[in-house]
């Protein structure tokens, strides 16, 4: 196990950079997931720190030791590929036994630590078979067992689990997470699933266009998003944005399209009139006498909530109720946002302007 | 019980016998599979089965022959050249097709690296293959001549040898310069085999045998080679199989001379009976190449095997 340092990482290829100044400090046994869109960088950070993809400019060091010029065999990390990138010409304990096998291992050594990871992944009935005999979640499961058979100072995972169905998903999400917590070694893993990156984290890496956007801890970037960008990326469903302006004429209130007037528990200094972008999320929203005025459009029941698509000031938003209302297309209802958890963003720069 | 599945029928057909050759479902299979069993008896069927006959009789061109059972094989079995023949037709198929395999392969690893003008140069290396065999011959002919070789001429002008080498004359030199020419025309259809089967190898499988470790050495030794396999028991067959019946570079270049040294089955067989006239003598020894090209066939069915790791279910 160790800590993993990223400072300053810049990648180019050709003149075309697609990572602009990454800096990411992971801690020792940390469980760090790097979410984005696609294109943002993520998966060539995590190849970097592999050592599939040279450095343009930064450094990475693994424990101690800066990697930037060490081989990919020398740096002691495991990765979990996308497609499991399984030998499918070996059985699945030929598979977690390769590496150590290069390595020159004794064969009793060998077995032993094949036996124990096997049994960890509970593949030990599955050790004769060939990757094409086994089933989406077994693949998955023997890409993991080949990293831990190595018992490496650091997991890479590039989106483990993106080949598989959504039911599998949620099952093996959770394995991981136990696996981590039972292992605690260092782990870096990208996905482009927020879901997955707020369920897993300890600590969430947002990147978007080759920068880092936000960095912390779940909650924190679900409950204070640095930036619209953020804002928009964590949760589901998404965060709802309305364009307007702050007015302060006694009490603060945003005032939207159409002249929508939505509370605000205070208002940042000297904004009276700035024109700011207000981020409520779905689940805060009420239904209140005092609400802004909205004609429902679309209701989804999932049972355990209701998704509701209003029109707000001739905006669409999502509001989700976990109280069974009657509600009907066409129906009008007040929306009322909670004021102490609501966002405002800089219009012209995305940045949160309230604490 | 059959009576009730048909019974509810729209209209009950009384079918004559053409009726029912027209529209039964298995008699239909039969008609498509006719133009393809048409063809094969004709043009592969009936030539084999003719050819193994005339070696079992005496005749010549112009005259009809007699069976004479197995004389002209016990005839080929005292001819020293019918054995430096199958001798030579050996000697040829396992050099050439060993260098093809090896130059092959490394082409394929070279062109399946990235590097400039790539498509250019998968392209170019299939040049050999597209040039008519009988025109490379000639080139190859002219390149190995005695007096115009251009081999020759440039080892004398920087001063290496001072009488031209005689190439086609000489028995080593002729077997030499046959080889090369059936290699020369024989690697681009191994070498683009073989890279299409190392572009089926997901990059995927290198990182992640890089990351385990691996050398440049090592991932060949353990995932390109055996993931390839299958790909070489097939290209090599093939290869094997067009080198052992080689007849037009021969032909073209030596006509199996000199004093027989590059005499493959392929020729002897051709001078024996459309030259000389012996057609069951000639037909005898193209028979006798046939359990060469069954053994053949034999390696590659059981290396052509599905490995282990090739079976179960493809879900991915």
């Amino acid at each position: 196990m160790s800590s993993v340092q990223i400072r300053d990482v810049r990648k180019s290829f050709g003149n075309f950079e697609v990572l602009h100044g990454v800096s990411i400090p992971i801690e020792d046994g940390q469980f760090v997931v790097l979410v984005g869109p696609s294109g943002c960088g993520k998966s060539t950070l995590l190849r970097m720190l592999a050592g599939l993809e040279n450095i343009t400019s930064g450094t990475i060091s693994i424990g101690d030791r800066v990697v930037n010029n060490v081989q990919p065999k020398e740096r002691d990390i495991a990765m979990v590929f996308q497609n499991y990138a399984l030998y499918p010409h070996m059985t699945v304990g030929e598979n977690m036994g390769f590496s150590l096998k290069l390595r020159n291992a004794s064969s009793d050594e060998i077995n032993k630590r094949v036996k124990r990871a096997a049994e960890i992944l509970a593949l030990s009935p599955l050790l004769e078979r060939y990757p094409r005999q086994l089933s989406g979640g077994q693949r998955q499961r023997v890409a993991m067992g080949r990293a831990i058979v190595r018992d490496p100072q650091v997991f890479l995972f590039d989106e483990p689990l993106s080949n598989l169905d959504a039911k599998l998903r949620v099952a093996m999400r959770t394995e991981i997470k136990e696996l981590h917590q039972r292992l605690k070694t260092t782990t870096v893993y990208v996905t482009h699933d927020q879901i997955e990156a707020m369920t897993m984290a300890d600590k969430i890496v947002v990147m978007h266009d080759g920068i880092v956007e936000q960095m912390g801890t779940p909650l924190e970037l679900y409950d204070k998003p640095e930036n619209q960008f953020v804002a928009g990326f964590i949760g589901s469903p998404a965060m709802n944005f309305l364009k307007g302006h702050v007015r302060v004429n006694g009490a603060a209130i945003f005032e939207g399209p159409n002249g929508v007037k939505l509370p605000l528990r205070s208002a940042p200094a000297g904004s009276d009139g700035r024109p700011v972008v207000f981020g409520v999320r779905p689940e805060h929203f009420t239904i209140a006498d005092d609400g802004a005025e909205a004609e429902i459009v679309v209701v989804e029941p999932t049972g355990s909530e209701t998704q509701v698509f209003a029109k707000l000031g001739g905006e669409q938003v999502v509001a989700v109720f976990r109280e069974r209302h009657q509600f009907n297309p066409g129906d009008k209802v007040r929306l009322r946002p909670d004021p102490s958890v609501i966002h405002l963003f800089d219009e012209a720069t995305g940045k949160r302007l309230n604490a | 019980m059959a009576d009730i599945a048909v019974a509810p029928r729209a209209k009950p057909q009384i079918q004559g016998a053409w009726d029912q050759l027209k529209h039964n479902r298995n008699w239909l299979g039969f008609w498509f599979m006719v133009p393809a069993m048409a063809f094969l008896i004709f043009f592969l069927a009936y030539p084999l089965g003719l050819g193994i006959w005339l070696s079992f009789t005496d005749t010549r061109i112009g005259r009809v022959g007699h069976f004479i059972g197995t004389e002209n094989y016990e005839w080929l079995w005292d001819d020293s050249i019918f054995w430096l023949s199958v001798f030579n037709t050996l000697l040829y198929t396992f050099v050439a097709s060993a260098v093809k395999f090896a130059v092959g392969l490394y082409l394929a690893l070279l062109l399946n690296e990235h590097m400039p003008f790539k498509a250019l140069l998968r392209a170019a290396v299939l040049i050999p293959f597209i040039v008519p065999t009988v025109l490379s011959a000639l080139a190859f002919w002219w390149i190995f001549d005695s007096q115009f070789s251009i081999i020759s001429w440039s080892l004398r002008h920087l001063g290496l040898i001072s009488q031209n080498i005689n190439f086609l004359g000489d028995t080593t030199w002729a077997r030499i310069c046959v080889i090369f020419a059936n290699i020369w025309r024989g690697v681009p259809f191994v070498a683009i085999t073989l890279l299409a089967g190392l572009q089926t190898v997901s990059p995927s499988l290198y990182e992640a045998a890089t990351l385990d470790g691996a050398t440049r050495w090592q991932n060949f030794r353990f995932i390109t080679y055996p993931l390839l396999t299958p790909i070489i028991a097939v290209v090599m067959t093939f290869s094997v199989l067009f080198t052992f019946t080689d007849f037009q570079l021969i032909w073209a270049m030596t006509r199996g001379g000199p004093v027989n040294a590059t005499h493959l089955m392929a020729t002897l067989s051709y001078q024996r009976a459309i030259i000389a006239g012996q057609l069951g003598e000639g037909a005898a020894i193209s028979s006798a190449m046939i359990p060469f090209l069954l053994a053949a066939i034999m390696v590659s069915w059981f290396g052509l095997q599905r490995r282990k790791w090739q079976q179960g279910e493809s879900n991915d």
